[in-house]
């Protein structure tokens, strides 16, 4: 196979959606072209370009106290010519953030649930989009805060693999790459990438801004907005009508104003959320665990002023905040993924893989849904969620879990909840539909080694059977050499893109035939339930009393006359 | 024994009936809104209003109930058996033949004893039964973690709507009855001016000239 045609099919489908509009027309036109076009320049998909000094700033947990100008700080004041070395510096002030850091799940990758004893985590889970990061590092750790891991050689312990910039830059400058080159054919990937001024950054740091979080939780999944459908590069620059909090002309929060931390470490993690808070607001200052709505709204969070807000205080023992006030997903212009088919990767044109992109968001981008590296896609905007129970805890279908292909779709990562559970509520999740390789024989699911310059590697070779077998051979997991597809669900609860009050969901929504919580079960929901029986019964009585008294006076008025008459 | 118009329906009674009729019709509206017949209004400005009315008709009727014990007033709803069958029978056959209503409303009792039988089931068992599932379902909130609490909500919300109904099928036979007898507007009147025609004996007659001149004419 052509190596540089080779490299045009995994430009266009890599795992992190760069979306890069000289490369799709290009490629989708089919040419199969010799070589890239002399204009091609890579770009992250989250454009390093310098933010105007001029910008609002945003309001983070700490509110920078101004004691400090790091441009004039004597550590900093080198040429760095890598990462590492800019590490080295910040450690030698900030002497115990390496360690704290070490512990979060940014650098470990790894989670055990306190509550339900799995392990957790990139490092082992596998999801229903590019399924694992696990072998797949020098890919996948491209949003990893480390310097390196592209394989188990990776060393979690030493200080100065930490990437300190990617979350504290505040240039907007940096950006990170793929940890390895994978197939040979990909190094154009790599070319013409801006270079770095690591001396420039390391002297603008500051507390994290939206730009650096998004940068990898903006485009998890593979693509801007692909997994979450409430996380995308819309909340980079988000107006009020997207998101109240991050609106950049308001409020202006980054992540970090909600997602507070303590010694390095978040809160409001997805492994184990926090589904009812009734601690609220608790005393100034002293929640740096949550980042629940209730810690700054309290727990009566609509104001005493009117018998409907009070009512709507009561809903909130079981109707999560985020149900009314995340009315609907990808709300910002940008998709996010519904359905990925994995049985159709691997088509060829000519020989080569393509691509296709059927599908134009609200911001006018032209999405892919078809990559040959990757199978078929289908997108959504403006999605109502699925809501049920929730009680914040998720039990994952693990590569060990012995999986039951009678009853699909699977739920990789099935929400646990129900009304009778007094720490549960209603909450919206965004339903994602699959349909990836599984090993049939074990009924488990796979690791596939997807990124690689090797013969096994899918990403260039379109082999299930190759990229499954050295998958699971190198995470020395059992799989029987056969594969097959099987349909799987993952659910994304979701808190971000909070609307504007007069946007959130009404009454009417929910409390109607048909309306939003029509499958929600375990609670009588006035104008959605009713008993039929007392309604018709009901209605016959009172239509029964009126045509027993319409009967009565008719006879009443016959009898009369026939009386006058006689 | 000498017909005269005196008053059966005092101020506070009038002022509670047509109070009362009109929180009632507001809250029929209202409440079948909330449970999905039709979506005249919107759905939150029908909580709205439900819940503040039945506020205000809880607290109308604490106060009837104060104003019926502490006037005596009660006394007009006990039941009894005298007459009663003659009434029914009155409204199964009589009626159609052109015979007289057999009841004379009396000074110290207005209504004929199925009426009183009547509102009286009203007070007792439908009033009550609306009062207190409407107090439960207003503070689920209180209750809503113990357990089974979605399947106790639907009982209440069953027994409320179900009294509802009642209610409804109560208000159409009642206005209906206005029309037998004498004529609609004969039976409106009095809960208008509050004065009817009684048969009164000598003695009554001359107690309400000498005591409760106001109450006759």
């Amino acid at each position: 196979m052509s190596k540089i045609k080779l490299h045009i099919v995994l430009l266009v489908g890599l795992a992190f959606g760069y979306g890069v509009s000289a490369t799709a027309a290009f490629a989708s036109e089919g040419e199969g072209a010799a070589k890239p076009p002399a204009d091609f320049e890579y770009h992250p998909p989250y454009e390093p370009v310098l933010e105007p000094p001029d910008m609002p700033p945003q309001h983070s947990d700490k509110e920078p106290g101004g004691t400090a100008d790091h441009s004039k700080f004597e550590a900093l004041q080198k040429d760095f010519k890598s990462g590492p070395e800019v590490t080295k510096a910040c450690l030698s002030c900030h002497t115990e953030a390496g360690k704290d850091f070490m512990k979060s799940v940014h650098w470990t990758w790894e989670y055990k649930n306190p509550v339900t004893g799995q392990l957790l985590g990139k490092k082992h889970l596998i999801n229903t989009f590019c399924t694992n990061a696990r072998g797949n590092e020098g890919a996948c750790a491209q949003c990893h805060a480390g310097y390196g891991w592209v394989d188990d050689t990776f060393d979690f312990t030493d200080q100065t693999k930490i990437d300190c910039l990617v979350c504290h830059d505040n240039t907007g400058l940096y950006y990170r790459m793929p940890q390895s080159e994978g197939n040979a054919a990909c190094a154009i990937m790599f070319e013409n990438a801006p270079p770095l001024d690591w001396k420039r950054m390391a002297q603008h740091v500051g507390m994290p801004k939206r730009r650096n979080c998004g940068q990898c939780h903006f485009y998890g999944g593979g693509d801007d907005g692909a997994k979450h459908g409430d996380l995308d590069s819309s909340l980079f620059h988000p107006g009020k009508a997207l998101d109240v909090h991050m609106d950049e002309k308001g409020l202006n929060f980054s992540c970090a104003a909600c997602h507070v931390t303590k010694h390095h470490q978040w809160a409001g993690s997805r492994y184990n959320v926090i589904a009812k808070d009734t601690e609220g607001t608790g005393k100034p200052g002293m929640r740096r665990d949550v980042a629940t709505c209730e810690s700054c709204h309290g727990t009566e969070p609509h104001p005493d002023r009117s018998i409907a807000n009070l009512l709507l205080n009561n809903h909130v023992e079981r109707i999560a905040c985020q149900t009314c006030h995340v009315p609907e997903l990808a709300r910002g212009g940008v998709a996010t993924m519904t359905d990925w088919d994995w049985r159709t990767a691997g088509k060829l044109k000519d020989g080569f893989g393509y691509f296709e992109h059927n599908y134009t968001q609200g911001n006018g981008k032209h999405r892919k849904t078809y990559k040959s590296i990757k199978g078929d896609f289908k997108w959504g905007e403006n999605l109502p969620p699925q809501y049920d129970w929730f009680n914040g805890q998720m039990i994952y279908k693990t590569i060990d879990t012995k999986l039951d292909p009678s009853h699909q779709p699977v739920a990789i990562n099935a929400y646990q909840g129900s009304p009778d559970d007094p720490s549960s509520r209603i909450w919206p999740f965004k339903r994602m539909h699959t349909i990836q390789p599984y090993d049939k024989g074990n009924k488990t699911l796979v690791y596939m080694h997807l990124w690689g310059d090797d013969e096994a590697a899918y990403w260039g070779n379109y082999d299930f059977a190759k990229a499954i077998e050295v998958g699971m051979k190198e995470a020395d997991k059992p799989y029987s050499g056969k594969y097959g597809f099987i349909e799987t669900y993952s659910f994304w609860p979701s808190t971000h893109m909070v609307a504007p009050k007069q946007d959130a969901l009404a009454c009417n929504d929910c409390h109607s035939r048909n309306g939003r919580l029509e499958g929600v079960r375990g609670v009588y929901i006035p104008g959605r339930d009713a008993n039929p029986w007392l309604d018709r019964i009901g209605l016959l009585v009172v239509l029964g009393a009126l045509v027993g008294v319409l009967g009565h006076g008719l006879i009443r008025k016959i009898l009369r006359k026939r009386g006058d008459a006689a | 024994m000498n017909l005269r118009q005196i008053m059966v329906y005092t101020r506070f009674e009038r002022f509670w009936h047509w109070a009362q009729m009109a929180l009632i019709f507001a809250l029929l509206f209202t409440g079948f809104r909330i449970h999905g017949f039709y979506e005249l209004i919107d759905f939150r400005t029908a909580v709205t209003w439900h819940t503040g009315i039945a506020i205000a008709l809880v607290l109308l009727w604490i106060f009837a109930i104060f104003w019926h014990l502490t006037t005596g007033t009660w006394k007009h709803y006990v039941p009894t058996t005298e007459g009663l069958w003659r009434v029914a029978q009155f409204y199964a056959f009589g009626i159609f033949k052109g015979e007289k209503h057999p009841y004379r409303k009396a000074y110290w009792r207005k209504h004929n004893p199925l009426q009183a039988l009547t509102y009286l089931a009203l007070k007792l068992v439908l009033f009550p039964l609306v009062w207190i599932s409407g107090i439960a379902y207003l503070l689920y909130f209180l209750w809503e973690n113990v357990r089974d609490s979605g399947e106790l909500l639907s009982g209440v919300a069953f027994v409320h709507t179900a009294v509802a109904f009642a209610i409804l099928a109560f208000i159409i036979v009642h206005i209906y009855l206005f029309t037998t007898g004498h004529s609609f507007v004969g039976h409106v009147k009095p809960m208008v001016t509050g004065f009817d025609e009684v048969e009164l004996s000598p003695e009554e007659e001359a107690y309400l000239e000498k005591d409760e001149p106001g109450h006759i004419r």
